[in-house]
């Protein structure tokens, strides 16, 4: 017995205590996951003593290997004998334990109950502040609805100290525990009261917090809340009620007309920063909430802008920040306010933090005009080549492709020069924009009549030096250019010189290491190039160009076959059975160049967004009822080779929908149309990969462009950038637009009108700037089910959270 | 207020308070993550950082980084006083304070957050009462 009360002594002589913990863990730097194992047995044996010091010194020791990143939840038990103690030290380890670990999963929460209860409402006050120090941590709902009660009794309490923690503590429980707000609100008011200033603040925090994310349950409180803000003059508290403000004002018109005045003195009078920015926000909150347009709020709208201007120019960088920020908000009411400012934005964008530059950037987007146009993206894109980050550089990229596109390319004059723009953009390195790119392509073309001729020669170029482009395909978002090219090229080939040589670019073996959507995209437009330089040949009687274009294909097209994509194999095949058939069909001197052709007849036009949704389901049809009879799980979804290619001939039906089509000698009838288009619905919802073409939204397969796909993305670095011999530089454009410019100051008066079609807009906004001409016109002709209106306003609500708990009415 | 967290520059956590519940491994997730972010920028850059849905408050003050994670709405100018606030109370509690004296106490340190930060919300901001409060507590001891 003794000799145990001995050993046991010595023990806790060698107990390591925290400090020695601390610097054995600093002295074996290199075994350090080793020395730490060791730790835990030596705090697992004391942890089974029954002497509490010694219990309190290993949970130390355990918090302490907690923050290191040690996992020490299998001591939960210890550390709530330790919170259970009497002596003030350990009970406080106990709970800092506690408030490090526990977490809503922790089982043994239950214990700590009734523990809790005893501490809160002990008569050592330090007791009860360490209970609720660590009851903010790990409170749940269950210990929420028990111990509400003594909390809000807290919050009565003799001393201050216990009444703010009580206070604060109660929010968290709000966020456990909702039907607690309803009992606990009276007395929270009562402390907004309190003498003690800093009870208030608690409470008006607590207050503030949960208004935030239901304000219309506080509106009752805002003249409190208003006289509060006129007496105090702690600025912590003006913070955080003014910010309460800023959540109401949307709500309560006439509080914000009140509010401005009040506003504006502090912003004048106050020298603190912080207090300065949260005015100014809160004021752009209000101002945007009476858009009514009461002429004195201009000058407020002034006011703000001016003292942003300062917060700009500020060598602090924060302020700077703060200062960009608060303007992009007022940019979205009052852009008109903000363009005075220009010149500072774009001086901010020269700035040496990238954070800065974003926001700037962010900025510019409402600050563009037509003739600034052209010099901010040329600046940007110097920006760009010198970007370090390339996170920075798609930031710049898909920031210039927006402002330039911005309502239906309002502010492009010189569709040429922004042509050429997009072109430069792809020889920028390593983005993963290029399908942004190839969209606007696309869209730029298809609509800009006038410059299809233009685009259509620059693809060209592009096409013929595609080897370049397509080397790293690996994260290659420039491959989509490529897709881009060939579609214009194929859709608008009569405005293609060379037809000829565009089609041998386009069945270079090179291809076929680009991705398959690319290459699907690629052999669908050889075809569409073939029948133009069919029609030419025809007209001009040129057999042995014929010929020589088919043996080509035939060469060639093979090496589509091999694809592994399958929609790449699928449309090669058909495509090379066609020109099969056509040789056959010219042998026997048949002229068939025009029923080719006429498989591309007819525009595309773009499809408003939301133009599937808003079809109208035919009567009499239901949706959900199956097709044919339920489709049994049958075992041939490998279609075997042969029987699928045999069914090409199905499948280009399904291809062409979008143009007229009449086979030359085969003309099948009403019945046999029907029976394949039975067969073909079975074939479809038995491949699964077979893409499906609604046929009801007029959308054409490779107009999938404009929706999300899969790219497999691939990594392109090119260290060197491209100099394409025939690619016209955008410099030459602006340089054409700064002539025009001079020559047409002199005949400002004059008054051009401008060409554009369907825009709304009038001239008297832009009033101040010179009109510069718009050279081409943009289509604004969208393709939608008849009688949709506009696009809908499709809220997605967010899930509620806890925060829809707290809605509740207090009055 | 998210969480407080005062890392020093290789990346060690001295202080780590979560006023918002997360696994062990997101957590460990987060501060690897604030390290990262926080370490590159220098003093050229602004001492806010945006970071996933959340927005990050930081000073540095010798080899040590004081981050606050607050949200996106919240005025960053307070945080950053706040911050300063703090790291002069430590300052007066220990006596010109150093890395070494947070490692070693670091309860002591859990013990000011408490005293000045509780429930995610800036509780006490006279740097005056919390020393008060600091100096009862410790003669319990």
């Amino acid at each position: 017995m003794a000799l145990k009360k001995v050993k046991g002594t010595l023990e806790r002589v060698l107990d390591k205590n925290l400090q020695d913990l601390v610097r054995g863990i600093r002295n074996h730097k290199e075994n350090e996951s080793k020395y730490i194992a060791e730790c835990i047995d030596e705090i697992k044996q004391e942890l089974k003593q029954d002497n509490l010091a010694i219990k309190a010194n290993a949970v130390n020791k355990l918090t302490y290997l907690q923050m290191l990143g040690y996992d020490i939840s299998w001591a939960a038990f210890n550390i709530i004998e330790v919170m259970s103690s009497t002596k003030f030290t350990f009970k406080r380890i106990g709970y800092l334990a506690a408030s490090q670990s526990f977490h809503e999963e922790t089982d043994v929460l239950m214990l700590t109950t009734n523990m809790i209860r005893k501490d809160m409402s002990s008569q050592n006050m330090y007791d009860s502040g360490v209970a609720l120090n660590g009851l903010s941590c790990f409170i749940t709902p269950d210990l929420a609805r028990d111990l509400a009660n003594d909390i809000m009794t807290l919050m009565t309490s003799s001393r201050p100290y216990l009444r703010k923690k009580a206070v604060l503590i109660m929010y968290k429980v709000f966020l456990q525990f909702p039907e607690a707000l309803r009992p606990a609100f009276p007395r929270l008011k009562e402390k907004l009261e309190d003498p003690d200033p800093g009870v208030q603040s608690a409470a008006v925090n607590v207050i503030c917090e949960l208004a935030r994310k239901n304000p219309k349950n506080y509106l009752s409180l805002a003249p409190l809340f208003f006289k509060l803000m006129t007496t105090s003059t702690n600025n912590w508290v003006l913070i955080k009620i003014i910010k309460l403000f800023s959540a109401l004002t949307p709500l309560e018109p006439r509080l914000g007309k009140k509010l401005i005045e009040p506003l504006t003195n502090l912003i004048h009078s106050t020298s603190a920063m912080s207090l300065l920015y949260e005015c100014i926000n809160t004021v752009i909150a209000v101002l945007v909430s009476i858009s009514s347009g009461i002429p004195n709020h201009t000058a407020s709208i002034q006011l703000c802008v001016q003292k942003l201007r300062i917060l700009i120019e500020d060598s602090d960088q924060n302020l700077k920040y703060l200062g960009l920020l608060a303007m992009s908000r007022i940019l979205a009411t009052h852009p008109k306010s903000v363009q005075g400012h220009k010149d500072l934005i774009l001086q901010c964008l020269d700035d040496r933090d990238e954070s800065i530059r974003l926001r700037a950037l962010d900025l510019l987007y409402g600050m563009v005009s037509k003739k600034n146009l052209m010099e901010i993206v040329k600046k940007l894109m110097v920006h760009m080549d010198k970007a370090e980050g390339s996170h920075y550089r798609d930031e710049l990229l898909s920031k210039t492709i927006e402002i330039c596109s911005q309502s239906n390319y309002q502010y492009v004059t010189n569709f040429e020069w922004y042509v050429s723009i997009l072109v430069e953009l792809t020889r920028m390195e390593g983005t993963k924009h290029g399908k942004l790119i190839a969209n606007q392509m696309l869209d730029v073309a298809i609509r800009v009549q006038a410059i299809r001729h233009f685009a259509v020669s620059q693809m060209a170029i592009l096409l013929e030096n595609s080897h370049l482009l397509a080397n790293n395909s690996q994260r290659n978002g420039i491959c989509e250019v490529l897709h881009a090219a060939a579609w214009i090229c194929g859709e608008f080939s009569e405005h293609l010189s060379n037809p000829k040589a565009t089609l041998e670019a386009m069945l270079k073996p090179k291809i076929t290491s680009l991705p398959g959507h690319i290459q699907s995209i690629f052999v669908q437009n050889i075809l569409k190039l073939y029948g133009k330089i069919l029609k030419a040949a025809e007209a001009k009687e040129d057999d042995s160009l014929k010929k020589e274009v088919h043996t080509l294909l035939q060469e060639k097209l093979p090496v589509f076959i091999q694809s592994g994509d399958l929609e790449v194999q699928e449309r090669a095949c058909s495509i090379l059975q066609i020109v099969k058939y056509i040789m056959k069909l010219e042998e026997k001197g048949a002229a068939v160049a025009d029923e080719v052709e006429n498989l591309y007849a007819g525009e595309l036009n773009p499809v408003a967004p939301k133009a599937q949704k808003k079809v109208p389901v035919p009567e009499g049809l239901d949706l959900d009822k199956w097709i044919n009879e339920a489709p049994d799980d049958s075992s041939d979804e490998e279609v075997p080779g042969n029987t699928f290619f045999l069914t090409t001939e199905d499948e280009h039906r399904s291809s062409y929908q979008h143009g007229d089509e009449s086979r030359p000698t085969y003309e099948p009838t009403e019945e046999e149309l029907e029976k394949r288009k039975a067969i073909r619905k079975t074939e479809v919802e038995h491949n699964p990969h077979y893409l499906k073409d609604d046929g009801k939204g007029h959308k054409p397969r490779h107009k999938d462009a404009f929706d999300a796909k899969d790219i497999p993305v691939a990594e392109i670095d090119l260290s060197v950038p491209l100099h394409v011999p025939g690619l016209s530089s955008s410099d030459k454009y602006m340089v054409l637009q700064q002539k025009t410019e001079k020559a047409h100051k002199g005949k400002k008066e004059k008054g051009k009108k401008k060409k554009k079609k369907g825009k709304g807009k009038t001239q008297a906004e832009e009033s101040d700037e010179d009109e510069v001409a718009a050279v081409h016109t943009v289509s604004t002709i969208v393709d939608a089910p008849e009688g949709m209106a506009g696009s809908d306003h499709e809220d997605d609500k967010k899930s509620g959270d806890v925060y829809k708990a707290l809605d509740i009415n207090l009055d | 207020i998210r969480f407080i967290l005062i890392q020093n520059r290789a990346g060690k956590t001295r202080l780590a308070k979560w006023y918002m519940h997360f696994d062990d491994d997101e957590k460990q997730k987060l501060i690897e993550e604030v390290h990262a972010v926080v370490t590159v920028r220098d003093t050229k850059h602004t001492n806010f950082v945006e970071f996933r849905n959340f927005k990050i408050v930081y000073r540095r003050y010798a080899g040590l980084y004081f981050c606050i994670c607050v949200d996106v709405s919240d005025n960053n100018l307070v945080y950053l006083e706040a911050i300063h606030n703090f790291v002069e109370v430590l300052n007066e509690f220990f006596h010109n304070v150093c890395e070494l004296d947070l490692v070693f106490n670091f309860y002591k340190v859990y013990s000011v957050v408490d005293e000045m930060f509780l429930a995610g919300e800036i509780r006490e901001t006279s740097q005056t009462k919390v020393l008060k409060q600091l100096l009862m507590l410790s003669s319990l001891e």
